[in-house]
């Protein structure tokens, strides 16, 4: 295990109390016991609370834009599939501005990791309703209270066949860090939608909402049964987290000859004598 | 012009006579006009061709092969005199009766010759070379070569079709007057479009990472970066959106390699956050605007200059970015390779702004050359830094341009952020820093940048009357144009290729050129006259006229000619 110190970053201007504080903690952890370096990961985030976690650890970072990390993150595993690539984003900012990209980044099963903080309601912006908000929950953009069904990001990636998927809570750290753990060695994308409470703007999705709800799921589960992760991701009364889909699919990397078995992209070498020749072909 | 229907192989037609007039030592030069269809409708190609060089194409026609009847009635007013139809009455089922009409049963042909009628547009071919009494061995002989690697056989069946329709039409049309101008003795030279000449300045620049969205005109770069992807090592993605294909560019460019996106001015709409990611991130990219008429989807297989003043402010905030409008295949080559250098050179996003027109049309290149081209890897890699002992991603220093290293390659953190951010790249609101970055990043490199660009290239009399000014695909139009004019009038072509930033007036001396003519006319392909606003903008001097066409085609030579002649008289 190496020093979690390594991986402090500037001071985290985050509410007291926020759930992302457990996640910074629980991502610090993760890495140390997989005895990473800081330099041999790139976090890519957008904008939101959430995004600002690169800032308050230590690692490459590309804090991009709003909905954009994804694309961001995958061009990097392209160009250099060395490299660590960790995306972390909100759920307005994956599942609602970057919508598509999400969709597209569980279809192409690059090794990306993405932790989404879903806290159920927009916080950078002052507690609108986010994609994941429950339908009901009154805001001041919504006072009738949200007219739409609430996404279900674990069930869409079950559905997209994404490679992992797992659900987590910023309350339980130590089996967050457990799945930050396995999502990093999974070989392949790698979903956790991380349950997280807003002190600030979610009256509705507390500590103590998700403490009466909230569960760890058993070691009976088969991670590579779809159906059965399916219906897990489904289930309404309580929440059940953990791993809940996981199957190895090829890599995008993997398949692109290029890249396949070879040194990454970034390291092999140009010259433009080696390319001239391409001009015959026009004459 | 051979005109017919989409899906008729007007396109294997005329790449295959084009190419045989090239390497009969003839200057070529051809232009497409499709519809946004994959069947039907009416389509054609343009050959010019010329014993001195050519750059654009004239409204009469002297072959016309027409493929459907549409095409017959379309262009038969636009003959010129002792102009010949060529056409199968078999094929097309109808018979026309007079001088102009030349019936070349190819069909017929074909089947003879070749058992079937899929070898027609081959006959047809052989009868072009035939009535421009060319030796068909030209013909035959880059048949060969085309058909090769579908077999001996395939070579065979067409070689045998293109001799059976030059033997008709030798015969059938013995008072011909077209003699092409062949010359053996001239060198080997190039036939490249547009398209072409990016992806292969691209190639040849580096590019690592591809991008992109297919959208027309710049789908054919992206199929060309495909098509060379596994040979020269280079990964070519394509995008959910534009959103994402801007966003990959600037994630592969970050992690390290040479990285380029491409769409029309619809798509770019959709980049510009990305954009302006780029320009905050001081992250090197290269971005390919085909311009095609708009607003909205508009005629979306068609051309116009329509997006100059969007690509110049598109984006929110101040930053510098880089355009290049290339006016030809050959300067899209070379100034795709200085796009490449100066974006990684300056840390900001550089623009190829094409358009349809330029992308489509082949011309005739008597090479390209390599020595011209640069290439210095600018960034830092393990070696580099290694020797560092601290390293900040946007460190200020003396020219605004911060180290850029690879991340990965050492212990040194690279970190960057599209919120305004310190010299490390972390997240920051204090004011002194905002100011700071805005001159390191801005303030500073604008002029360095404005240094590099070259001013517009003059041709003609060096103390004209009239200058013809133009920016990117105009050029070879216009150039044409003085060139016709200069028995009669005394006048100039005045042309930029780069365009941003706009380059410094006192570097050549084109104002006072402008000042001394009695008249200037700046020729775009838009309907605003964009970029004499952009001159105006910058230099304070306004042409004496305008001449504008909008009408989703290019500018023909004698089109241009006449308009000119009815200004200046």
């Amino acid at each position: 295990m190496a020093d979690p110190e390594q991986f402090s970053g500037q001071t985290p201007s985050w509410c007291p109390g926020c759930g992302n504080l457990n996640i910074l903690k629980a991502f610090k952890a993760a890495m140390s016991e997989l005895g990473l370096s800081p330099h041999q990961l790139t976090l890519v985030s957008g904008i939101g609370q959430a995004s600002k976690l690169p800032h308050y650890t230590a690692g490459n970072t590309f804090n991009g834009l709003h909905g954009r990390p994804l694309p961001v993150a995958t061009a990097i595993r392209l160009a250099n599939h060395n490299m660590i690539a960790v995306a972390v984003a909100g759920d307005g900012d994956c599942y609602g501005e970057g919508g598509n990209h999400f969709l597209h980044a569980m279809r192409r099963n690059v090794n990306v990791k993405l932790f989404v903080h879903d806290n159920q309601i927009y916080g950078l912006t002052k507690g609108q309703a986010s994609p994941t908000s429950q339908a009901g929950m009154v805001t001041k953009v919504q006072p009738f209270g949200v007219l739409l069904e609430p996404l279900n990001p674990v069930a869409l990636a079950v559905a997209m066949d994404a490679s992992f998927a797992a659900r987590a809570y910023a309350g339980d750290t130590s089996f967050l860090t457990e799945m930050m753990t396995a999502a990093m060695e999974h070989r392949g994308f790698a979903l956790i939608d991380i349950l997280q409470p807003c002190v600030t703007f979610n009256k509705l999705n507390t500590y103590r909402w998700y403490h009466d709800r909230v569960y760890r799921i058993g070691a009976g589960h088969d991670p590579g049964d779809r159906e059965a992760a399916f219906r897990l991701a489904l289930e309404q009364e309580k929440i059940p987290t953990g791993v809940i889909y996981k199957h190895e699919r090829p890599l995008l990397e993997d398949q692109i000859p290029v890249l396949a078995g070879r040194e990454p992209l970034v390291r092999q070498p140009f010259s433009i004598k080696a390319v001239e020749k391409e001009i015959d072909e026009f004459y | 012009m051979i005109g017919g229907q989409a899906g008729q192989g007007i396109q294997t037609i005329s790449s295959a006579l084009a190419k045989t007039l090239v390497r009969a030592g003839l200057y070529v030069f051809t232009h497409q006009d499709y519809m946004s269809r994959i069947r039907g409708g009416h389509n054609f190609n343009q050959i010019r061709f010329s014993g001195n060089p050519v750059s654009s194409s004239r409204s009469k026609v002297d072959i016309l092969v027409a493929l459907d009847r549409n095409t017959v009635e379309i262009h038969r007013g636009g003959l010129a005199a002792n102009g010949l139809i060529v056409y199968d009455s078999g094929a097309i089922g109808q018979k026309y009766d007079g001088a102009e009409f030349l019936d070349v049963p190819s069909r017929r042909i074909a089947t003879d010759v070749a058992g079937g009628r899929l070898m027609e547009n081959t006959v047809a071919a052989g009868a072009v070379t035939g009535l421009l009494g060319m030796d068909v061995a030209h013909l035959a002989n880059l048949l060969s070569e085309m058909f090769q690697p579908k077999g001996q056989e395939v070579v065979d069946k067409n070689v045998a079709a293109a001799r059976a329709g030059h033997k008709f039409a030798s015969e059938s049309c013995p008072g011909c007057a077209f003699n092409a101008p062949v010359d053996e003795s001239a060198p080997r030279r190039m036939l490249i479009e547009g398209a072409s000449a990016v992806g292969l300045g691209a190639l040849l620049s580096g590019c690592r990472f591809y991008a992109a969205y297919p959208m027309t005109p710049s789908t054919p770069v992206l199929n060309y970066m495909a098509a060379k992807s596994r040979k020269y090592n280079l990964v070519v993605e394509q995008a959910e959106d534009e959103i994402a294909a801007i966003n990959m560019a600037i994630g592969a460019s970050f992690a390290g390699v040479r990285a380029m996106t491409g769409t029309a001015g619809g798509g770019f709409a959709l980049m510009v956050e990305g954009l302006s990611l780029a320009g905050m991130t001081e992250t090197p990219v290269v971005i390919l605007v085909g311009q095609r008429p708009a607003p909205a989807t508009g005629l979306p297989t068609r051309t116009e200059q329509g997006d100059l003043q969007f690509v110049l402010n598109a984006a929110h905030g101040e930053f510098p970015r880089l355009i290049m409008a290339p006016g030809s295949p050959e300067q899209a080559f070379y100034l795709t390779n200085k796009a490449f250098d100066l974006a990684e050179k300056y840390q900001v996003p550089a623009l190829i702004l094409s358009d349809t027109y330029l992308t489509d049309a082949e011309w005739t290149v008597t090479g390209l050359d390599t020595s011209r081209l640069k290439y210095e890897d600018y960034r830092l890699r393990a070696g580099d830094l290694e020797r560092l002992t601290g390293y900040k991603r946007h460190a200020f220093t003396e020219t605004g341009v911060s180290p850029l290293a690879e991340p990965g390659a050492s212990r040194h953190l690279v970190v960057t952020d599209s919120d305004e951010h310190d010299e490390e790249g972390h997240i920051i609101e204090d004011a002194a820093t905002r100011t700071r970055m805005v001159e390191k990043r801005l303030l500073k490199k604008l002029p360095q940048l404005r240094e590099e660009m070259e001013p517009p290239l003059v041709y003609g009399s060096r103390e004209p009357e009239t200058v013809l000014a133009g920016w990117g695909s105009t050029y070879g139009v216009i150039r044409e144009a003085v060139d016709a004019l200069s028995q009669k009038h005394n006048l100039a072509m005045m042309h930029w290729s780069e365009v941003w930033p706009f380059p410094a007036a006192e570097k050549s001396g084109y104002l006072p050129v402008l000042k001394a003519a009695r008249r200037t006319v700046c020729i775009e392909n838009n309907a605003t006259s964009q970029f004499a606003r952009l001159l105006r903008g910058q230099t304070g001097y306004q042409f004496t006229d305008t001449v504008n066409k909008f009408d989703g085609r290019p500018f023909l030579l004698d089109e241009l000619t006449d308009r000119i002649e009815g200004l200046i008289g």
